[in-house]
C-alpha cells in the first residue's frame, strides 16, 4: 500500500490530508501518480500540476521521475509558510 | 537544539537554556514570532499550523546546520509550534549565541528568512469570514534572496 499525503491548499483539493491506495498499475513514478490522482478530478489535477508543488518520497524531496515501486509514502508539498 | 511541538513554550526559558549551553559566549540574539490578531485587514480568530512530522524537523535541522557553517556562532536554538494557536501566542523562537554580536544578529536574521520560506509548515487562518491557507509572501522571498551568494 502507498500512503499519499496532501498538505496546505492541496488538502482542500483532495478532500483530505491522506489517502491509502495500492500502487496503481502503470504508475511508475511521481509524475504518473500526479496524473493518476487527478484523472477524474480536474480541481485536484490542476492543483497537483502547479509548478510550485514539490513531492517527497519516503520523507525526502524527490524529482518527478522518482520511482515508486517498493515505496511507502508520497507527500505533495505546496509552498510553505513557516515562522 | 531544535524542537517542533504542539505545546506552548516560554521564550524566557528557552533563552536561559541557550545561555546555559553557550557559556562563555559574548552575546545572544533572539527573535520571537507571535500569531497576528489581524491579517490583510481581516480578524484572525485562530491559526492552525500543519507540519509533516520527521520531514519538518529534518528540514529545520539542515537550515540550522547551514547557519552554523555560515556564521561563527556557539549555539543555535529553534522552537516552532504546530497545531491550533491563538492570536498573541508565540509561534516560533530563534536564538543564536556567539562571541560577538554581529554573528548572533546575522544568524537569527538568516534563520528566520529561511524558516519563513523553507520550513515545512502550512498555515490556515480561521476568521469570521471563513478560513484560508497562507503561503510565503513575495517580501519573504525577497528577504531570503538577500543571503544568496553574490
Amino acid at each position: 500500500m502507498l500512503t499519499v499525503l496532501f498538505f496546505g491548499r492541496l488538502t482542500d483539493a483532495a478532500g483530505s490530508g491522506e489517502r491509502r491506495i495500492p500502487l496503481p498499475p502503470g504508475v511508475a513514478d511521481v509524475a504518473a501518480l500526479r496524473g493518476w490522482l487527478g484523472r477524474d478530478d480536474p480541481a485536484l489535477r490542476d492543483a497537483l500540476a502547479a509548478p510550485d508543488v514539490r513531492a517527497a518520497v519516503d520523507g525526502a524531496l524527490a524529482p518527478d521521475d522518482a520511482p515508486l515501486l517498493g515505496r511507502e509514502e508520497v507527500a505533495f508539498l505546496p509552498p510553505v509558510s513557516g515562522g | 537544539m531544535i524542537r517542533v511541538q504542539a505545546e506552548p513554550f516560554d521564550p524566557g526559558v528557552e533563552l536561559a537554556a541557550l545561555a546555559a549551553e553557550a557559556a562563555g559566549a559574548g552575546g545572544i540574539a533572539s527573535f520571537v514570532g507571535l500569531v497576528r490578531a489581524r491579517s490583510d485587514d481581516a480578524t484572525v480568530a485562530r491559526l492552525e499550523l500543519i507540519h509533516y512530522p520527521g520531514f519538518t524537523e529534518r528540514t529545520i535541522a539542515a537550515i540550522a546546520e547551514d547557519a552554523r557553517w555560515r556564521f561563527p556562532v556557539r549555539g543555535v536554538r529553534i522552537v516552532h509550534r504546530h497545531g491550533p494557536l491563538a492570536p498573541g501566542e508565540p509561534i516560533v523562537f530563534v536564538a543564536a549565541a556567539a562571541e560577538h554580536r554581529r554573528a548572533a544578529f546575522d544568524a537569527v536574521d538568516y534563520l528566520m528568512d529561511r524558516l519563513k520560506t523553507e520550513a515545512p509548515f502550512w498555515k490556515r487562518e480561521h476568521g469570521p469570514v471563513g478560513e484560508r491557507w497562507i503561503e510565503a509572501r513575495d517580501a519573504d522571498r525577497a528577504d531570503r534572496a538577500r543571503w544568496e551568494e553574490g
